[in-house]
């Protein structure tokens, strides 16, 4: 059996059974490393990717449920060379420690300046509620956020 | 590390690399040769157990270095700062120094990287290896150019002369002979010489984690590799009675289902098909149960009713004055989940009759060693490469789960690697946890208000359980066809202690006794977790300074300044005081309180004094700490917005373990098994916090990456009692807890 779904703007397909987790997919057949798998019930975020621009838990959406929608991972944003204004506010504010959670608070928070693109750090707060982080990076996730809210104000 | 990954899935072969470290390698031995009888004289830091130059540097031909590191990335930022102190010795720029990190064939051996010692210890070596190296590439262009060493500038590896004569690095790497033990006499540079020591340099490993590069043992990709899942056991000990695997063998993917003894695994195509086979295998499989653990509700008594042995690890004894006052108080700390947010991973594969093994343990060489006793295998046949994981904070599956790959790939066909992450519920259920701790205080105040006694006793089991050469650490070799033995339990010797560690108090007091009650029975399995037992003893013993102030009727700053002579721990009580605008006296009361906590983290590293802020709702038992201000002083500071970024974390995390977790269990297992069961803070609860850090450029540097959870954990406490005028002594400060305080 082999899937076939759009990613980062491109047309891709994998030999995966359509129950298979989003997450596998993206990351073992498209080697997409954005997406990371932290609990695999939904609970973490760590997982998150954006389906027609809204944020899903990878880790529990079958690949077969995503039919003709849009997939963005964290690599569909920007490179290191040329980074998203999220991923380079979060550069800037070297918001990381292990990082592992970094990738879906970023696609969490490009959902959150999607649908309002001056949060107050309260609505910050409130749109990373999900996404769980262990190191205590939260401050500088939160700084970072706002600050690419800026930037993206003056583009 | 990163580079390491991205060579491998480039497949450049390790002969390509060795090719491009020039022509200074000869021969790579870590030790050199004694005659019989002649005793090495000791090296500072971890020089001393790797005595030879070219196994800390190298000097490549086209005048880069490639500097070995034992000293892990485990996500505090550690690769950035040991680069920038090797990039500033040898006056290279950081781009021209490349690291290898944690790899049991080619850098040098400096045991775990825990307990904030990399900086300490790592970061010692690579200084005067550094500054070594520079010397003998000043001494070879001074012969080439005919001109004294003193009189000749470097800058950027370019050494030149007053005149304007040049000759560089890689001029000189091929007569350099760096193969040669270290003198350790070479002078590094003065703190006022450094130009990369001391500044925020932006982290290595940051553009990689937030574009998606690979950037961790879970992003690896080897050709041919296969998906492995393992099943653990319903609860400690217990015996795999039988299964059928027939069906599972049949599921699409499965490659092979492993068994041996109890320990049972399945390898797969797919991981997605590893992880359905691993849920049917364990359907399938019946256990004998284990012994029953504890009853939790009757826990710290069960610990105290275990035999134990007293160790007194501080006594002062003089005359007993009179005092006015004793005072009492008795603290408990539950067992704690390291909890990393991706579950321990490990890829292995076996070639050859020998093991490979990529894994984010702390310690390549101690794993080594265990997992050669697993596998008999003799050691040089096992190698272990450090690649990053998720978040490290002390001794979590890592090592277990690279045991568990290596026995899945040694069932793997043709020499294919395995590549196994633990589900959620692996890694709560069976990664070791902080221990439970029992602390008692009981002091005496003189009528005008000074302690004039102190006591102080804690019990608790062994801090580390790590991989040990007296026996097999690693978990699934408990369940093998042939069992083996864990090393039996250790005290770890103060003065940096393991559950005693912080437990003798930095105060001055007349008199004093601290008793470090060790108890060998571990109930539940238990290991390092950040900061060891430092957390709970600052708890409780700056709590009870609190206590005490408000016993005397005094201010809990001035009153902890009347008890401290140490210039360096008053100067962060009064910077954090200034900082958060502390009021003498001040009770704000109404729910809202303000307290402040105090440490020189194990007594020999960074002091930080925590001033935190919390609200507590009576009526839901729910309580929150809006802000939180730190002072901290290091020593010497590598990397300002480093050290910050790891004071600011232990905050958020000493603020989670504090208000929220604990390992729930019941007789038949673990019962914390995902995030709805051990829930951790999330974004919304998070604090402010503040930093202020004091650089102290004539002292030496300080391990930061513990020092802050306990003085929080004490500052939340002593908040509290501040809003509430309650005392919680038992932590974590849940809902259910906060109403029974606020009720009694
Ligand atoms: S991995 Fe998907 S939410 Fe945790
Ligand atoms: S940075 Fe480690 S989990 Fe968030």
């Amino acid at each position: 059996m082999a899937v076939s779904l759009k990613v980062n703007g491109a047309m891709r397909s994998a030999p995966a059974e359509a129950d298979t987790p989003l997450l596998y997919v993206l990351r073992n057949d498209l080697e997409l490393n954005g997406a990371k798998f932290g609990c695999g019930l939904a609970q973490c975020g760590a997982c998150t990717v954006l389906v027609d621009g809204k944020p899903v838990r990878s880790c529990v959406t079958e690949v077969g449920s995503i039919g003709q929608s849009e997939v963005t991972t964290l690599e569909g944003l920007g490179t290191a060379a040329k980074p998203h204004p999220l991923q380079h506010a979060f550069m800037d504010e070297q918001a990381a420690q292990c990082g592992y959670c970094i990738s879906g608070m970023i696609m969490s928070a490009k959902a959150l300046l999607d649908q309002n693109p001056h949060p107050t750090e309260a609505q910050v707060r409130d749109g990373l509620a999900g996404n769980l982080c262990r190191c205590g990076t939260h401050g500088r996730i939160i700084r970072a956020v706002l600050k690419a809210s800026n930037a993206i104000r003056r583009i | 590390m990163n580079a390491h990954i991205s060579r491998l899935n480039a497949h450049i072969s390790r002969r390509d690399f060795a090719a491009g470290l020039g022509g200074i390698v000869v021969a790579f031995t870590l030790a050199p040769k004694f005659a019989a009888g002649q005793q090495a004289a000791a090296l500072p830091g971890s020089l001393n157990g790797n005595r030879m130059l070219d196994a800390w540097i190298r000097i490549a031909a086209d005048g880069s270095a490639t500097v070995c590191t034992g000293k892990v990335e485990l996500g505090q930022g550690i690769a950035t700062a040991l680069k920038q102190i090797a990039a500033e010795e040898l006056d290279l720029p950081l781009e021209r120094v490349h690291m290898i990190a944690g790899d049991t064939e080619k850098t040098p051996n400096e045991g775990f990287t825990s307990g904030s010692q990399s900086i300490e210890n790592g970061g010692v070596a690579l200084r005067l290896a550094g500054a070594e190296v520079r010397a003998i590439l000043l001494d070879l262009a001074a012969k080439r150019l005919g001109v004294d060493a003193a009189s000749l500038a470097v800058a950027d590896g370019v050494i030149s002369t007053y005149d304007g004569r040049k000759v560089t690095y890689a001029d000189l790497a091929e007569g350099a002979n760096l193969h040669r033990e270290v003198s350790a006499k070479a002078k590094p540079k003065s703190p006022s010489a450094h130009r990369i020591v001391g500044k925020s340099i932006a982290r290595v490993d940051i553009p990689a984690k937030v574009t998606g590069g690979v950037a961790y043992v879970q992003d690896l990709r080897l050709p041919g590799m296969l998906h492995g899942r393992v099943v653990r056991p319903p609860g400690y000990g217990a015996k795999l009675e039988a299964i059928d695997d027939a069906k599972i063998k049949a599921m699409p993917g499965v490659v092979a289902v492993v068994r041996d003894g109890s320990f049972l695994g399945v390898i797969a195509e797919r991981e997605e098909q590893a992880i359905r086979a691993s849920v049917a295998l364990g359907k399938a499989a019946s256990w004998i149960a284990g012994p029953p653990l504890p009853d939790q509700a009757a826990l710290y008594d069960h610990l105290l009713s275990l035999p134990d042995e007293p160790h007194v690890i501080s006594e002062k004894q003089t005359a007993l004055p009179e005092s006015v006052r004793t005072i009492e108080a008795t603290y408990h700390r539950p067992y704690t989940c390291h909890a990393a947010i991706g579950p321990s991973c490990a890829v292995a594969q076996f070639t050859d009759g020998k093991m490979t093994v990529w894994t984010h343990s702390q310690g390549v060489f101690p794993l080594r060693g265990n997992l050669a006793m697993a596998l008999k295998l003799p050691p040089e046949r096992v190698h272990c490469i450090h690649a990053e994981g998720s978040g490290c904070y002390g001794h979590n599956g890592a090592d277990d789960v690279a045991l568990d790959a290596a026995l899945l790939a040694r069932a793997a066909p043709g020499g294919r690697p395995v590549r196994l992450q633990w589900m959620r519920g692996d890694e709560f259920g069976w990664e070791p946890f902080g221990p439970a701790m029992v602390m008692k205080a009981k002091a005496a105040l003189s009528a005008d208000g000074r302690i004039v006694d102190w006591n102080y006793d804690v019990w608790t089991n062994t801090h580390s359980t790590r991989p040990d050469p007296r026996g097999n650490n690693l978990l699934a070799s408990w369940y093998l066809a042939e069992p083996q033995k864990p090393a039996p339990p250790a005290v770890i010797p103060q003065p940096a202690g393991g559950g005693d560690r912080n437990a003798v108090p930095l105060y001055d007091f007349p008199r004093q006794r601290v008793v470090h009650h060790f108890i060998r029975e571990m109930p539940l399995r238990v290991s390092a977790l950040r900061t060891l037992g430092a957390y709970a003893n600052v708890f409780a013993m700056e709590s009870f300074m609190d206590e005490l102030a408000l016993a005397a009727g005094v201010d809990p700053v001035a009153f902890r300044l009347a008890h401290l002579k140490d210039p360096r721990a008053r100067a962060v009580i009064e910077a954090v005081a200034r900082k958060a605008g502390w009021k003498a006296r001040e009770r704000s009361g109404g729910g809202k309180g303000r307290g402040i906590g105090f440490a020189k983290y194990k007594n020999l590293a960074t002091y930080v004094a925590v001033i935190a802020d919390v609200e507590v709702d009576a009526a839901s038992g729910k309580v929150a700490v809006p802000r939180a201000w730190a002072a901290a002083d290091s020593g010497l500071i590598i990397n300002p917005d480093g050290l910050a970024n790891q004071i600011e974390g232990g905050i958020i995390q000493s603020t989670s373990w504090t208000l929220h977790e604990e390992v729930k269990f019941a007789s038949t297992g673990i019962k914390s098994r995902d995030w709805l069961s051990y829930p951790i803070l999330t974004m919304p609860e998070v604090p402010k916090v503040e930093v202020e850090l004091i650089n102290r450029p004539e002292e030496r540097s300080l391990g930061a990456g513990e020092a802050s959870q306990g003085p929080m954990a004490a500052a939340i406490a002593n908040a509290f009692a501040a809003a509430t005028g309650k005392r919680v002594r038992e932590l974590p400060l849940t809902p259910e807890r906060v109403k029974a305080v606020m009720r009694g």
